[in-house]
């Protein structure tokens, strides 16, 4: 009988190993293969774990990218600070690619000032794609968060309108990453393509990253809308009839402040939130994410119009 | 930490359409409870809306617009599942022909076939095909539910005329386990939880036949291979090379020999993520240092003996995908092989695999999804093992030169199961 190769995963590497060996070896190849790639980076726990992931992929240089964040203008102070206090740390060259930039010039229409953002983002971020000719963007995505994800291929081939299409994917074939396009599409890169929650939270506490305070559990004013808890602040005001209440919350996602729900959690340390997340019995984007909630198809809508 | 590490097992689903792949898997993921509450709920929902009952277990994966509209899986689908003795990554793959491609993507990488077949219609010439080319992708172990007992009233016959069936076509393949669990997917029977209906079976239920699979375990002392990927400048002055391990682990101190210039040296450091390690496992995104100074880069390969060969002419077979037939005087080809792309011109195309009978025959084309033997030319060597000795350096793609789409899975050596009648 003939013996095989054993195939990357199953070489008696724990699951952390893995997943991390795998995410370099991706990271370094779609830099390899294409001519400007670039780190698409929203301050949260995804985006926080493949900072840290290309940083270590190419140690001891430094980063051969800049690090992208497209900017809703509803943000969380903390994530901010965070941001800035990430790329600082890298010497990581930082661009911000501003929805209300796309909403002064007329590329979209301004939706209210404390409507969510969210969608509008996939049109900056396209524009910045155009602009600085990007034809690679890292994201964090996980297949894990959404059925449309979970068919999303590690290299997603973007056509020049920043289009994807479900049904035209390349076939991608063991681990021979295939990243070349012509002038104009792109491919989206997404190195945690095979972790879940759990593991993201799992390599937090194994590699003791810093993250944005308002993912461990703090007390904040929420009052409760659409089965969520929202933090009440500049982008969220109480309607009639709601009771603003201090909770003691924390956040499992971070997206547009005025769609991003918080969780009631006791978690404040990393430990606890590992524990807390392992016996969740509710996904992180049914939790917290209203944008997800309007049709069952919402997230494979946006994504073909160019979302990350 | 609360959650202890844990091994991978990767694995692909296969069988025809209608027989029940992602029911089953729907139905793996609700009994264990490995599902979230709210997706369920969105399932149900889903499932009312459409018209099919109280819950459409083949919505928890068929996730796009269309799938859900047809009732058909178009793409694979990535689920995750904690066990509490391994992670299991599940790409659950489309049953239709015009989607091979993608079956042939999810197999690619998985160590183990998750087979659905129905038992009141038997081995399916689709079936047929997808157990062909998941044994073509390397694919060993088998776990094989044979599915809607319930419309046969648990029939111990009908049951054992499809392990029959399924055994013999795997033998010839080379399998090297087969796990037969009677289910119905639809009811819950024998994929968690036990059945009381079929009092003669004594095996495993679904799930517990993929915790006990060794499937992963691949036996090998073929020597280590590291690709490549990239030269990290280090602060001294001296290069590290950056690639994935494949085959055996690498250890400090082995004689290494660099291909394709054949230059021979030893491992003189192994980092990881900036630590110093004396021996990189198989799978690490490992760093090495070589004793000697070479001018290595991206495309070379370091390996230990028995050494890879170096060739610039391939034996090859080929899943073709591309829109337009494969033919000798077709579209300009590059081929990608480890981190190294060339290009390939076809020398010569020696036949077609027929995946009923198993026999090449002559043909002057290859159409969309269909499997040939080829022969290559390559405008720069490359380093290889047979795809049957090494999944890594066996393995490569072709692309078309002009819209960079990925037109053919390519293994390198025959199938040794097929059977050439000229």
């Amino acid at each position: 009988m003939t013996a095989l190769a054993p195939s990357p995963t199953s070489s008696g590497l724990d699951h952390l190993d893995a997943l991390e060996s795998h995410a370099l070896y991706i990271l370094r190849e779609v830099v390899a293969e294409c001519e400007r790639p670039v780190l698409l980076f929203s301050g949260g726990k995804d985006s926080a774990v493949l900072l840290h992931l290309a940083a270590k992929a190419f140690a001891p240089q430094g980063l051969p990218f800049p690090v992208l964040h497209v900017d809703t203008g509803h943000n969380f102070p903390e994530v901010l600070d965070f941001r800035d206090r990430a790329a600082a740390r890298l010497g990581a060259r930082l661009l911000v690619a501003r929805v209300q930039d796309s909403i002064d010039a007329g590329r979209v229409a301004d939706p209210g000032a404390l409507a969510s953002r969210n969608r509008l983002q996939s049109v900056t971020l396209l524009d910045a794609i155009a602009e600085h000719g990007f034809d690679a963007a890292f994201g964090g995505a996980r297949r894990d968060e959404d059925k449309a994800r979970a068919k999303e291929r590690v290299l997603s081939f973007r056509d020049e309108f920043g289009q994807w299409d479900p049904r035209r994917q390349r076939p991608e074939l063991w681990r021979l990453y295939q990243g070349r396009v012509n002038p104009g599409e792109h491919v989206r890169a997404f190195p945690l393509s095979d972790w879940t929650e759990l593991d993201v939270w799992q390599y937090v506490a194994r590699e003791r990253l810093d993250l944005p305070s308002i993912y461990f559990a703090h007390e904040r004013p929420v009052v409760y809308r659409d089965g969520m808890w929202l933090a009440v602040g500049e982008y969220v005001e109480p309607r009639d009839g709601e009771v603003v209440e201090v909770r003691t919350v924390r956040f499992r996602t971070v997206g547009d402040a005025t769609g991003t729900g918080a969780v009631l959690s006791s978690a404040r340390t990393i430990d606890e939130v590992v524990a807390e997340v392992a016996t969740a019995t509710i996904s992180e984007r049914g939790a917290t994410r209203g944008d997800d909630r309007f049709s069952e198809t919402s997230m494979e809508d946006r994504k073909r119009e160019g979302y990350f | 930490m609360p959650v202890a590490t844990k091994d991978v097992l990767r694995l692909a689903t296969v069988g025809s359409v209608d027989d029940g792949k992602s029911t089953l898997i729907g139905r793996l993921l609700v009994d264990t409870r490995l599902l979230a509450d709210d997706p369920l709920d969105a399932v149900a929902a889903a499932s009312e809306r459409r018209g099919v009952g109280d819950l459409d277990l083949s919505f928890v994966t068929d996730g796009l617009r269309a799938e859900r509209e047809q009732g058909i899986t178009i793409d694979v689908a990535y689920r995750y599942a904690t066990t509490p003795t391994r992670k299991l990554v599940i790409a659950d793959c489309p049953g239709h022909v015009q989607y091979t491609r993608n079956m042939a993507t999810g197999s690619s990488t998985a160590d183990l076939a998750l087979v659905a077949i129905d038992v009141a219609a038997g081995l399916k010439e689709q079936t047929r095909r997808h157990l062909v080319i998941a044994a073509l992708l390397g694919v060993r172990a088998l776990v094989v539910a044979v599915n809607k007992m319930d419309t046969v009233e648990w029939s111990r016959d009908a049951y054992e005329r499809v392990v029959r069936e399924v055994g013999s076509l795997a033998a010839t393949l080379g399998a090297t386990s087969v796990v037969a669990v009677p289910v119905s997917a639809l009811y819950g029977d024998n994929v968690v939880e036990r059945s009381a209906r079929a009092p003669w079976y004594e095996g495993p239920t679904v799930l517990e036949a993929l915790e006990s699979s060794d499937a992963g375990a691949w036996e090998r002392s073929r020597g280590s291979r590291l690709p490549i990927q990239w030269v990290l400048r280090q602060p001294g002055g001296g290069r590290a090379y950056a690639g994935l391990v494949s085959g055996e682990a690498l250890r400090v101190g082995d004689a290494v020999t660099l291909l394709p210039a054949g230059i021979e040296t030893t491992i003189r450091a192994i980092h990881y993520g900036g630590r110093a390690l004396d021996e990189a496992a198989v799978g690490l995104a490992a760093d090495v240092e070589l004793a000697h100074e070479t001018d290595a880069g991206r495309g070379d390969l370091i390996a230990t003996a028995p050494l890879p060969r170096v060739t610039r002419e391939l034996e090859a077979t080929v899943c073709w995908f591309g829109d337009d037939p494969l033919e000798l005087t077709g579209g300009r080809l590059r081929l990608k092989h480890t981190s190294r792309t060339t290009a390939v011109r076809v020398r010569a195309l020696e036949g077609r695999l027929d995946v009923g009978s198993l026999e090449v025959t002559d043909a002057p084309a290859l159409s969309t999804n269909e499997i040939g033997l080829v022969r290559l030319a390559c405008a720069e060597p490359l380093v290889v093992d047979d795809y049957r000795e090494d999944r890594v350096t066996g393995s490569f793609v072709l692309v078309d030169a002009v819209t960079h789409a990925t037109v053919a899975a390519g293994m390198v050596g025959r199938p040794p199961f097929a059977t050439v009648r000229r």
